[in-house]
């Protein structure tokens, strides 16, 4: 496998999205909304009912919470851009000549799965740093110390989000494969961030406690479910299964 | 074709027996042809014939179920050579596939890169084929602005960006109007002036016709191949057309006479006479007529197109499949 070869499929697809407003848009706005949006949200409810009336524990808690949206847009962002990379070709017919290239299936996969993950994951750290300066400027006052960086994001930025996109690049490469349109392949695609959703949802009523172990522990199967959809993806993504098989 | 000539050609496409089915289908069944160097050769067949599976056999975009091939020296199957053969050769699939929001240039430059040209190499051959398609002027603008018949061109250019030895072009002139099809028809004989070795897809049997060195016709199974001209005397032999004031039986047999027993048929004023070589029989029909005391009006070689001798072949096989 070129890794070169690989990156000028993904450069390729990175300058196709320049035309594609949506796909901007929609890897600006998320990550924006939580990099400001969760901080402007503790700063009101700090000037509201008072430091006194949130105990130090609750307010780490609420905050160690608002980092796991990184990876529910980890996981949601690469959907929307996927679905261009591969349905997109599929409309606009331009896989047949693009493996007639000297180009090995794995690397136009990989190519593809690049184009989705650089800017999803420059978005999202790009964000979680703009997150982390606001949100210490808000808390430290009522802290007494910087709350980030810290373990917990520096395991959901650097494991878990990465995981996440790679799981939802897989899912739409499968899904690509079977719809012939960006909705229909956006609309399926978005159940993959339920399970991010569900976990969240679990931590946030006490089943289970996000903490670095956790995260660490969740790293690792989402790790290998990722490896397994990687089977997937990559025999659904075959030469003669594009040609004779994708609708 | 003379064994010493034969001899000499470069085959660059030598396929032998080769299969395709998909489940209980069989789209292409014991293909067994060569393609020689230099050659444009046409590939004809109804829908589902197996054109376009043929096509993404040799071009190593799908796996044949048995059979064997060696396509520009490469031979089909085998890892490393697969990617050597895709360096080697062009595909214009049938549907041209260019990324719209992008401009020709922008479509060409990406390809070319793939095929791992260098950049000098890249600009040049970009330039050289956007000016011999007319497009040079419109290099920037998004292939969406484009007519059908400009998308086919720079299709035909990406095909074309990296040099190939082997060029396969899949139903090239399908859905152009009259005007754009004659536009990319007139760009193949350029390319078969700088003697490209061509495969061409089409069910457009003039084109084949007045493009191709040699065809072959396919329906699932290889009918035959030859040059236009052998497959027309193959199926129907040379007629000669006489056209007299008044045809008679008397006219008839002056020429049998004359030229030995042979198929003569008389339709208005008319006479059509099967003829072994038309450069020494004309002539002597002409002599018959004349000396039978006929009034000769016009004589000619008849010459049936392609179109027919394709519409017989295609249902000659399905009345016998």
């Amino acid at each position: 496998m070129r890794l070169s070869q690989a990156w000028l499929v993904a450069r390729h697809d990175l300058n196709l999205y320049r035309h594609r407003r949506t796909i901007l848009y929609t890897l600006v706005a998320f990550p924006l909304g939580v990099a400001i949006g969760f901080p402007v949200l503790v700063r009101y409810l700090l000037s509201r009912v008072g430091p006194a009336s949130i105990p130090s524990p609750v307010l780490v808690g609420l905050i160690d919470s608002f980092s796991f949206f990184f990876v529910i847009a980890s996981a949601t962002l690469p959907i929307a851009v996927a679905s261009y990379s591969i349905v997109g070709e599929k409309i606009e017919k331009s896989l047949e000549p693009l493996l007639a290239t000297p180009t090995t299936d794995g690397e136009i996969l990989l190519g593809k799965a690049l184009a989705a993950l650089v800017p999803t994951l420059a978005a999202i750290w790009a964000s979680s740093v703009l997150y982390m300066v606001l949100m210490d400027r808000v808390t430290v006052g009522h802290l007494g110390y910087l709350f980030y960086p810290n373990a917990e994001i520096a395991v959901v930025l650097l494991a878990l989000a990465p995981l996440a996109c790679l799981f939802a690049v897989e899912v739409s490469i499968l899904i690509s494969a079977r719809v012939a349109d960006v909705r229909t392949a956006q609309q399926i695609g978005g159940i993959v961030f339920l399970p991010f959703v569900l976990l969240y949802v679990v931590s946030e009523v006490g089943i289970v406690t996000l903490d670095t172990l956790h995260l660490l522990a969740v790293s690792g199967g989402l790790a290998l479910v990722t490896l397994g959809l990687f089977a997937l993806s990559r025999r659904a993504f075959e030469r003669e299964e594009i040609l004779t098989r994708w609708k | 074709m003379p064994l010493a000539e034969a001899a000499s050609l470069v085959s660059m496409i030598h396929a032998v027996g080769l299969t395709k089915r998909f489940g209980n289908l069989t789209a292409v069944e014991e293909l067994s042809l060569d393609v020689h160097e230099g050659e444009v050769f046409g590939f004809l067949g109804p829908n589902g014939a197996g054109k376009t599976t043929t096509v993404r056999m040799l071009t190593s975009l799908i796996s044949r179920s048995s059979g064997t091939a060696e396509v520009a020296g490469c031979t089909l199957g085998r890892d490393a050579d697969e990617l050597e053969l895709r360096r080697r050769i062009g595909l214009l699939p049938e549907n041209v596939g260019l990324y719209e929001s992008t401009s020709a240039v922008q479509n060409l430059e990406y390809f070319g890169r793939l095929h791992r040209l260098p950049e000098a190499k890249l600009r040049a051959n970009i330039e050289r084929l956007l000016r011999m398609m007319d497009l040079w002027n419109e290099r920037d603008r998004p292939i969406a602005t484009y007519s059908k018949g400009m998308k086919q061109k720079v299709a035909i250019a990406r095909a074309l960006v990296h040099d190939p030895v082997l060029l396969f072009l899949d139903e090239p002139t399908a859905n152009l109007d009259p005007e754009s099809a004659k536009t990319v028809r007139d760009f193949i004989l350029e390319l078969k002036k700088e003697r490209r070795t061509i495969f061409l897809n089409t069910h457009h049997l003039d084109e084949a016709e007045r493009i191709c060195d040699r065809v072959g016709i396919l329906r699932t199974r290889l009918l035959t191949v030859g040059s236009p001209e052998a497959l027309r005397d193959r199926l129907w032999g040379s007629r000669t057309v006489v056209r007299v004031e008044r045809p008679s039986e008397a006219l008839v047999v002056a020429i049998t006479d004359r030229l030995g027993p042979r198929k003569v048929e008389i339709s208005g004023d008319t006479m059509v006479v099967e003829v072994t070589d038309p450069d020494r029989d004309n002539p002597e029909i002409a002599a018959a007529v004349v000396g039978a005391g006929g009034r000769l009006r016009q004589i000619s070689q008849l010459s049936p197109s392609l179109e027919e001798v394709y519409l017989r072949l295609i249902h000659e096989q399905g009345s016998a499949g």
